[in-house]
């Protein structure tokens, strides 16, 4: 019995103890992920620069941050859909008509898809421009200074998520409706959906010197919600394709409502064509309202432009300009391939992907191998476009990118991986699993016709144990996998800010020789620069008092002012005179209820104050601009409303 | 002189027009904030930074010691200057035109004159410029001094200033060398001829 129970224990023990090995196994599995070669691979040693610039949608923060790769290193934020009090973005007069709108001033949006410039359908490191849903607007930001130039609204739209995709040499950025709606906007019931809601696929024109943007025109689609675009290149670089799902055409309870087809579609849209059209007048011209807003490049003032009408064209007046694709399932990203021969369509509920073909769509539209159609646009046959289909591709694939070799990259949201399979074959090749959740994936160029395969970015919106907990609300992140070789192999973790939807990479040379270093003073022509401290001045003009300022290490003139009263307006108008790299001087000021002022080299920037009750204030150097940085502030004196104390200024010299 | 030496004379002169087109020294700074470098370009009748802004900059860097602003159209030298270059011209060609070796000679003694007058003056600036420092400047370190080197380097505190003839220089060296040879194959020939 004695026995007996020793070797029933010993079985016991020697199970637990396998199941332990096991586990412990199991554990450095998970951590061999990431280790080996992968810190020499990522180690960029101070001093020295990344290979990559890597521009990450902010999503909620609706910035655009921009990070080194292989590093995963911080840059900067550049402030676009929302305020940034340390910019002072939106908040100082110069730059507060850039988040105006047909609603009036945002201080917020929703920043989706950055996408870089391109010139024969690789990207040429000008200009990056990002989509905000909520508000649909595009924004163009410049790749010499990093800041945000022009922002355009796009009217007729709600939900501008598929956006802002470029042509291959960027004569237009697209834009379509994530949510259909009544256009033009009345007041109806949402129950009458089918007869009242429609969408809008707008092809914004971008000038190829200054990258101007324009809305050319628009075309009035049946009301689905198109979700992501991508347009064609080499062979199919006249078309743009856009996944739409709800064909259902549900307005309640999407998640079941909008997931009962098997089928959802990509349009196909032939926009040269539709140029042919709009230049033929077949474009009616729809009164409408939506902004535009531009930085002055002399003064660097932000402008607010308002246009009144839109082009907008009618597929029943277009033959040919548009067909669906039938794609399965509620699919999301669309993506075409480096050669521009396949469109590959992530069907978020699809078991397979579909791989649609170029030219093979184009004889099905020739031999009108048609399947009905959709409020009168053509439904093209799926056995006569599809290429081929990815099967197993992992759970909830989102998105694809390539790499330049004959291999594409897949998301899976469900199951947290991303699949690498083979164009052509359809064979799935690898699968690396990602903590957690991937959305969008990054391979610097990986949606132009040259990727620079050898990095891939999955962009996570989980991250639950990954990092140290920072309370109820975590981090989400990019993870950097080396796809250089035949299997995808984990580098690196960095945290990103916001929710990085989408990334584009592109290769550093290409933009760091370009970058500008400061604001030449002479060519500052803003209307309150001051350009020497002798030409320092405070004029009043009413209840509005302008002070003509100046900073230069580690002063400001005047740094003394009196005669300023309770209930004036002064305006502080700052120059900052340094004319070296990296040296920005700041201003603040006691009880301004906006944001301080962060002045670049030879920039001048405004803030309004309002005193309210009398007394002598401080203002000083926010940003630590010398050894005598603590040392550069100054004194207002505010008065009552009724004092006769005459206004003066200056240094004392 | 024979028709070669003063062809090569003729020459030498007329080189140093090439003077008012480069800068004759230039000064550098490094220091650990500006690993771009900051410069100083002297030129026969102005001064300016090596890039753009760089005067700017040094004046602004120099203002916490107190040392005076360098202004170019203070400084008379620089008005003088092409003058004495244009003189120099004018001599050598003359001396050419004459084919007087006594002529050739003074000529390159007055080029060691002035190349020795130019030095004190040089140095007397930098004296003036690194001692006549204002009593209120927020640095102050007693016993130092911030006077630039008249050739080669010296450390001021964080920056290491460096000082260097430059292309001007240079050139002016060249037009003495000429001279000399221009002496010399007169002499190789008269040698001959002898």
């Amino acid at each position: 019995m004695k026995k007996f129970l020793n070797k029933k224990m010993l079985i016991a023990f020697a199970g637990l103890l396998t199941g332990a090995f096991i586990y412990i196994g199991c554990q450095e599995t998970k951590e061999i992920a990431g280790t080996g070669d992968a810190a020499q691979k990522v180690y960029v040693a101070p001093g020295t620069y990344d290979e990559v610039y890597e521009f990450m949608s902010g999503g909620f923060s609706g910035q655009l941050s921009v990070y080194g790769i292989p590093s995963g290193r911080l840059f900067k934020v550049i402030p676009v859909f929302s305020q940034d009090p340390e910019k002072a973005y939106g908040y100082s007069e110069e730059s507060k008509a850039m988040l105006n709108t047909s609603f009036g001033f945002i201080p917020w949006d929703d920043a989706h898809h950055p996408e870089l410039s391109m010139t024969d359908g690789v990207p040429d490191g000008r200009w990056i421009f990002i989509n905000s849903n909520n508000t649909p607007r595009i924004a163009r930001i410049d790749l010499k200074k990093f800041e945000t130039d022009e922002i355009i609204e796009i009217p007729n739209s709600a939900g501008n998520h598929g956006s802002p995709f470029t042509t291959e040499n960027s004569e237009y950025v697209v834009a379509s409706t994530r949510f259909s709606v009544p256009i033009p906007q009345k007041d109806v019931s949402i129950s009458t959906y089918k007869e009242n809601f429609s969408g809008t696929i707008s092809f914004v024109k971008v000038d190829s010197k200054t990258g101007k943007m324009n809305i050319a025109f628009q075309i009035s689609v049946p009301g689905l919600d198109y979700d992501l675009a991508h347009a064609g290149k080499g062979p199919s670089r006249d078309w743009a394709f856009f996944t739409c799902y709800n064909s259902e055409q549900a307005h309640t309870l999407l998640e079941i409502n909008a997931s009962r087809n098997d089928k959802d579609f990509v349009a196909a849209v032939n926009w040269k064509l539709a140029e042919k059209y709009v230049a033929e007048g077949k474009a009616k011209k729809v009164n409408t309202l939506y902004y535009r807003n531009y930085i002055d490049e002399k003064t660097g003032i932000a402008n607010s432009e308002k246009n009144t009408s839109v082009m907008i064209l009618d597929p029943k007046d277009c033959p040919g300009m548009i067909y669906y694709l039938p794609t399965p399932k509620s699919p999301h990203g669309v993506d075409v391939d480096p050669t521009g021969e396949y469109i590959v369509a992530n069907g978020k509920l699809s078991t397979v992907i579909p791989v649609h073909s170029y030219s093979k769509m184009i004889t099905a539209i020739n031999e009108k191998q048609f399947d009905g159609d959709f409020d009168g646009i053509p439904i093209l046959k799926y056995e006569s476009v599809i290429a081929g289909e990815v099967k197993n591709p992992g759970l909830g694939p989102l998105h694809t990118e390539f790499d330049g070799k004959g291999y594409a990259y897949t998301t899976a949201f469900i199951s947290s991986e991303i699949v690498k399979w083979k164009l052509g074959t359809w064979e799935v090749v690898d699968r690396i699993p990602t903590y957690y959740s991937p959305g969008h994936l990054s391979i610097p160029g990986g949606d132009s016709k040259k990727p620079y395969g050898k990095y891939l970015i999955a962009l996570n919106k989980i991250t639950k144990d990954r990092y140290l907990p920072t309370g109820p609300e975590l981090c989400q992140s990019a993870q950097l996998i080396d796809i250089s070789g035949d299997k995808m192999k984990l580098l690196l973790d960095f945290p990103t800010i916001g929710e990085p939807h989408y990334a584009q990479g592109i290769a550093a040379s290409l933009v760091m020789p370009n970058t500008t270093k400061i604001y030449r003073i002479e060519d500052n022509q803003h209307p309150y620069a001051v350009k020497k401290e002798k030409d320092t001045r405070v004029e009043r003009k009413g209840n509005d008092v302008h002070v003509y300022m100046t900073s230069m290490r580690s002063h400001f003139s005047p740094d003394n002012i009196e005669g300023i009263k309770v209930g004036d307006n002064v305006y502080f108008h700052v120059t900052n005179l340094e004319q070296d790299w990296d040296t920005p001087h700041g201003f603040a000021i006691q009880g301004a209820r906006t944001s301080e002022l962060l002045l670049m080299p030879g920039q001048t920037r405004t803030m309004v104050w309002h005193p309210q009750s009398i007394g002598v204030y401080p203002f000083y150097c926010t940003d630590f601009c010398s050894a005598l940085h603590q040392e550069m502030q100054g004194y207002v004196r505010v008065s009552p409303k009724n004092s006769d104390i005459k206004l003066s200024f200056g240094t004392g010299k | 002189m024979d028709k070669r030496s003063r062809i090569v004379v003729a020459f030498a002169a007329l080189l140093l027009i090439l003077v008012f087109f480069f800068p004759i020294w230039k000064i550098s700074l490094q220091a650990p904030q500006y690993p771009e470098g900051l410069g100083l370009h002297i030129w026969i009748n102005q001064v300016t930074g090596e890039n753009y802004h760089n005067l700017e900059s040094i004046n602004g860097l120099n203002h916490y010691i107190g040392m005076k602003k360098i202004t170019p159209d203070s400084i008379p030298e620089l008005k003088i200057m092409p003058t004495i270059i244009i003189f120099m011209i004018l001599f050598g060609l003359f001396a050419s035109f004459k084919g007087s070796k006594k002529l050739v000679v003074v000529w390159i003694l007055l080029f060691v004159i002035l190349a020795v007058a130019g030095l004190v003056d040089f140095y007397m600036w930098e004296y003036n410029y690194g001692h006549d420092l204002n009593p209120n400047a927020p640095i102050k370190i007693p016993g130092m001094s911030y006077q630039p080197p008249l050739l080669g380097s010296e450390k001021l505190l964080n920056i290491t200033a460096t000082s260097i003839p430059y292309i001007g220089t240079w050139i002016i060296g060249i037009t003495i060398m000429l001279a000399l040879g221009a002496l010399y194959l007169n002499s190789e020939k008269n040698k001959l001829k002898a």
